[in-house]
């Protein structure tokens, strides 16, 4: 480790900079429109992510009208549908997801609860919202062009990607493919401030392992997605000059109905072998910021400290360093060399001990509790039930012998939407009950939340718990229609009407959830500025929602870990970060607790 | 304490709804009994888990709820428990991993007397071609299929003169005989697909994929497309027949081989010279669409 | 490794009195250094992938072999002479020399487009010979990696230019020293992308 000594006045650590050095809006338009505060940026993030995930929610409605009831509804043609499942998987799993997770929770967050002022680079943050506002506008614009947006399948796969029997295949892949490259841009701008911001700018007192898992869970997902999304941004560079200028980097010699391309020689596996080694780490991307923020939910709604805290950090860091090397267990049918399987199976089924362990340590978290019931913890509640179930169906898929008879039947469907889809939205919604009264000042109504909870939960489940069935059935997925096949059974369909049901009901069901947001933001009662009695530093701030630059003029010093609950000894049963041990009311009336005598050094 | 019991009745539903409702797989009709019998080990060891992690989470609902005066346990770790818990967790994993990687060797390891049946699949349709009497399937090439020369047979090699071509969605396969299927597309990806076989593959153009299997059980069973390939994708289908040894020959006898298929079309072009481009109705029907 | 050292901290034990608590940054380092290192670990990344597919593409039947135009060798030339350039110039800062800054930046910068100029000009040669990126994969790859390299140099450009704005405009000298010291890492570091590109793009 090199020692640099500062001798420039720009070389002072981050966490040394006083307040009066930060940037300051004068205007509205720097203030709301184009900020630098990462509070409101991370805002700008969460609508549009929220907005463009509408269409996504919309786009399945859609869909499972076809599935549930074909050949009802005439507007919805084979083109059409695949428009649809390629429009929503592309939104869901990255304009929302990754978009909310990191770039929505991850700016608000990440300087509060590490007791910064804001992101290390202000600018550099607010050009990383604008350019995902970008991308999100050329995506939509995808579905206004001379053939439509893509039906590639959000895997995108060539050479079916760029040919004319699929929709979209002229503007649209185009668009689909630009789109993708200007959110990885941004997103790398907005990656760097966190990676940056959680290294270098905590404040005084906040070693690494005082952090909350939250902010563990969204440092250790952005140095995936820096160092993933470069494989599919190379996929797409090149996937856009085979189509626009005729290379054959994945293109090999085709007869496209009847007649010889140009094409020749390409490799359509290479394009897979890129996506994926993008596409699986995306799913941490997705789940590790998820397991962070459930970590936290549980501790603060059951009052206990996060059980086996050191073991859930060490799963968070090894998780992601495997996932960079499972990414094949996707191609298992690909036609890849079948060899790999064996390499592939054994790492996928080793990522599952640390998946587990972290379940196990949340339920331990719960046992011994005192566990309030509130709406978050009944998302986390929801969220544990929907993650163990999809993490148990990623047993099967990861196997190759077995994913042989399931890969592409409805039971994948079921498995990523259970584990990446419903169990991430779940801590989503958990998550925004959480930090509503810090974001507003004001309290969301329990009763719509209660509603909201169980309808989305149940719905859910019951949504996609039937879909496993099917798919070991043998329903493949991406089909427009099942039309006569010697082996479905009829009750097949009514299943299939079921579930679209139940999937409009559970839709509709988050007007509930806008309308109680919207309604409470403005109506809502005050809420007090620490409501759930948490420990972490963005309930200490002095005002409440917080100003710009977090912390009044001073910033907090941090004496104790995030998950100082029920302590034996002390009055409350919470600890905040930034009390000292001499200044604990304890039981007897007085102040302090007594110094631990064993003490390992950080450093 | 309800949503204690909603979340019990969640676990209890799932349990009931695997054990009582009518979807599950179709009956095998091939050799791969020992994927179905992964799958049930699978289900058994991973069934447990999640029983047993969300009854423990309604327990814990239940006995822990907050109650006036009561307060949480302060531990911060434990590490033998997290051990002993990693260490079962990995025999799980271990428990279900090993039969699986045994079979995947099964699976990749294509037996010496298997015969080869090539699948060609295209927008939207599938062809079939046997090896023909010297059990030699003929080099092909995407870049030299004409209509008379659907399949791109290499005309310059022996072997492939007396190859069997099915221009047809319907293939037959011999009871009992193991078969190597060999995946070829002249387009985008396909994947020939029979449920009751339980083996897939994708078909990549530009490369010959395979896997292998033996029929059990005679029948007639569908064939899927299980791999996105466009619009017509859902329509890309065909049937195989299981037939016993001697309905199996007859059916193979009344398909030309290649030679005598290039024969029959330069008879024809000297005919009638002017031919359209047959195509599938899917195919004509999703092009008209899209153009 | 302090990184992985701290991971084992048992951080639930309280305590540390308020002169001896541990600051609150990993490294002994400006933020900005972290930001420029993980730039160049993210483009590592986006080369690395280039390279293994061009790889992959180069062991297929297709693959055409040719002869790079010579001025490669020449624009090769010019980028060492930028890079050490900028290694002036950060000499100089650090010395606090504001002509030895200036006439480092010009060069640095100067050179560095004189070397984007020269890459356009291979371009013009291969297409006028009538190599297009259709005609073969190896000369698609040839422009493909010649410009995702460009471009990082653009983006070093921009950088440059607002460094040459603050220094003309009489900042101190000791104010640009980081900014100048991490632009000459990073032309350092496209210089070595560019040495493996071009051996890469040459033998094969």
């Amino acid at each position: 480790m090199a020692y640099f000594i500062p001798t420039a006045a720009e070389d002072v650590a981050p966490a040394e900079v006083a307040e009066v050095d930060l940037y300051h809006p004068h205007s509205f338009v720097t203030k709301y429109v184009f900020s630098q505060d990462a509070k409101v940026i991370a805002i700008q993030y969460s609508f549009t992510a929220i907005a463009i995930g509408l269409v996504a929610l919309v786009l399945s409605w859609l869909m499972r009208l076809q599935l549930g009831f074909p050949d009802t509804f005439a507007f919805i043609s084979a083109e059409a549908y695949y428009q649809f499942i390629t429009m929503h998987g592309m939104i869901m799993v990255i304009y929302l997801l990754t978009a909310l997770f990191l770039g929505g929770f991850g700016n608000y967050l990440i300087p509060l609860m590490v007791g910064a002022r804001d992101m290390v680079f202000p600018y550099v943050n607010m050009l990383s919202y604008w350019i995902y506002l970008l991308a999100v506008l050329v995506l939509l614009a995808s579905m206004f062009v001379p053939g439509g947006p893509t039906g590639a399948g959000w895997t995108l796969y060539p050479p079916q990607a760029i040919l004319s029997g699929t929709p979209g295949s002229g503007a649209g892949i185009i668009l689909m493919l630009v789109s993708l490259a200007l959110f990885i841009v941004g997103f790398t701008m907005g990656g760097l401030n966190y990676v940056v911001t959680v290294l270098q700018a905590r404040t005084r007192g906040m070693s690494l392992m005082r952090m909350p898992l939250t902010v563990w869970g969204i440092f250790v997902a952005t140095i995936l997605a820096l160092l993933a999304f470069p494989a599919l941004f190379v996929g797409a560079v090149m996937m856009s000059l085979d189509k626009i200028l005729g290379t054959s980097f994945f293109m090999p010699a085709i007869v496209e109905f009847g007649e010889l391309s140009d094409y020749d020689g390409g490799s359509p596996l290479l394009f897979q072998h890129l996506f994926w080694f993008f596409g699986h780490p995306e799913v941490y991307i997705v789940a590790l910021p998820g397991f962070g923020i459930v970590s936290d939910l549980l501790a603060t709604h059951a009052r206990r400290n996060i059980f086996g805290y050191r073991m859930m950090v060490w799963a968070i860091v090894i998780i992601g360093g495997l996932s960079f090397i499972v990414w094949a267990h996707h191609m298992y049918v690909s036609g890849m060399n079948p060899y790999f399987g064996f390499f592939f199976a054994t790492t996928t089924l080793i990522i599952a001990v640390p998946t587990a362990l972290k379940v196990y340590n949340w339920i331990l978290t719960l046992w011994k509790g005192n566990i309030h019931l509130t709406i978050p913890m009944l998302f986390a509640i929801g969220f544990i039930v929907t993650f163990v179930n999809g993490g148990i169906t990623g047993l099967f898929l990861g196997n190759a012998v077995v994913d042989v008879p399931l890969s592409d039947t409805m039971f994948v469907v079921a498995h990523f939407h259970m584990v990446m889809g419903v169990a991430p939205i779940l801590v989503i919604f958990g998550a925004i009950y959480h930090w509503f009264p810090k974001i507003t000042g004001r309290m969301f109504n329990q009763t719509l939340g209660q509603i909201h909870f169980w309808v989305t939960f149940l719905g859910a489940y019951a949504i996609f718990l039937p879909l496993h069935y099917l798919g070991l059935l043998g329903v493949p997925r991406r089909y427009y229609e099942m039309s006569d096949t010697l082996f479905i059974p009829e009750s097949a369909v009514t299943l299939n009407a079921f579930v679209s049901v139940v999937a409009l009901t559970v839709g509709v069901a988050q007007v509930i959830f806008l309308f109680n947001m919207i309604w409470s933001a403005y109506k809502g009662k005050k809420a007090d500025p620490n409501p759930w009695r948490a420990t972490t530093l963005e309930w200490q701030t002095p005002e409440n929602p917080p100003a710009h630059g977090n912390f009044g003029p001073e910033l907090p010093v941090v004496y104790r870990w995030a998950y100082d609950y029920s302590v034996p000894g002390a009055k409350e049963d919470f600890i905040p970060q930034n009390v000292p041990q001499e200044e604990v009311p304890n039981t007897e009336g007085g102040l302090g607790l007594p110094m631990p005598a064993a003490h390992q050094p950080a450093e | 304490m309800i949503a204690a019991i909603l979340v019990l009745l969640v676990v209890v539903g799932t349990v009931v709804f695997h054990f009582w409702s009518p979807w599950w797989w179709t009956e095998i009709a091939s050799n791969w009994g020992y994927v179905d019998d992964t799958i049930i080990v699978t289900f058994w060891i991973t069934g447990v888990v999640f029983i047993a992690v969300l009854l423990f989470v309604v327990y814990c609902m239940v006995r822990y709820r907050h109650r006036e005066g009561q307060k949480a346990e302060y531990e911060p770790e434990n590490a033998k428990l997290e051990w002993w818990l990693t260490g079962l967790t990995t025999l799980g994993v271990a428990g279900m991993l090993t039969p699986g990687l045994f079979v995947w060797g099964q699976f990749v390891t294509v037996p010496d007397d298997a015969v080869e049946v090539e699948v060609l699949a295209q927008q939207w349709t599938w062809a079939y071609r046997l090896p023909g009497e010297d059990g030699i399937l003929g080099t092909s090439d995407t870049k030299i299929i004409t209509f008379e020369n659907p399949f791109g047979v290499n005309p310059d090699d022996p072997h492939g003169q007396d190859d069997v071509l099915v221009e047809s969605d319907e293939l037959h396969l011999e009871l009992d005989q193991p078969v190597k299927v060999l995946l070829r597309s002249i387009d985008v990806l396909h994947n020939f697909y029979v449920p009751q076989f339980r083996a897939k593959m994708d078909m990549v153009p530009g490369a010959i994929t395979y896997y292998w299997l033996t029929p059990t059980r005679t029948g007639t069973f569908d064939i899927l497309c299980f791999e996105l390939c466009g619009v017509g994708h859902h329509a890309m289908r065909g049937l195989v027949v299981v037939d016993e040894t001697g309905a199996y020959e007859s059916w193979v006898d009344e398909h030309p081989t290649f030679a005598e298929a290039m024969e029959e079309a330069r008879n024809e072009m000297s005919t009638e010279p002017k031919l359209v481009l047959k195509q599938d109705d899917a195919a004509t029907g999703a092009r008209a669409v899209t153009q | 490794m302090s990184f992985f050292r701290q991971l084992t901290e048992k951080s639930w034990l309280p305590g540390r009195s308020k002169g001896e608590l541990p600051e609150g940054s990993v490294y002994y380092l400006p933020a900005q250094t972290i930001a420029v290192r993980l730039i160049m670990m993210v483009a590592t990344v986006v080369f690395s992938l280039f390279v293994v597919a061009y790889g992959d593409r180069m062991a297929l039947s297709d693959w055409h072999r040719f002869s790079e135009p010579s001025i490669l060798w020449a624009n090769t030339v010019v980028l060492i002479l930028s890079s050490v350039a900028w290694h002036w110039a950060t000499i100089n800062a650090r010395q606090g020399r504001l002509d030895g800054v200036k006439t480092g930046l010009l060069a640095g910068g100067g050179l560095a487009l004189v070397f984007l100029i020269g890459q356009f000009m291979a371009w013009r040669q291969l297409a006028d010979a009538g190599f297009y990126a259709d005609t073969n994969p190896a000369y698609a790859f040839f422009y493909l990696l010649t410009a995702v390299h460009a471009l990082h140099l653009l983006g070093g450009l921009v950088a440059w230019g607002r460094t040459v704005l603050r220094v003309w405009r009489g900042v101190a000298v000791a104010k640009v020293r980081l900014t100048v010291e991490l632009c000459a890492v990073y032309w350092h570091f496209l210089l070595v992308v560019w040495l493996v590109l071009f051996a890469l793009l040459w033998f094969t």
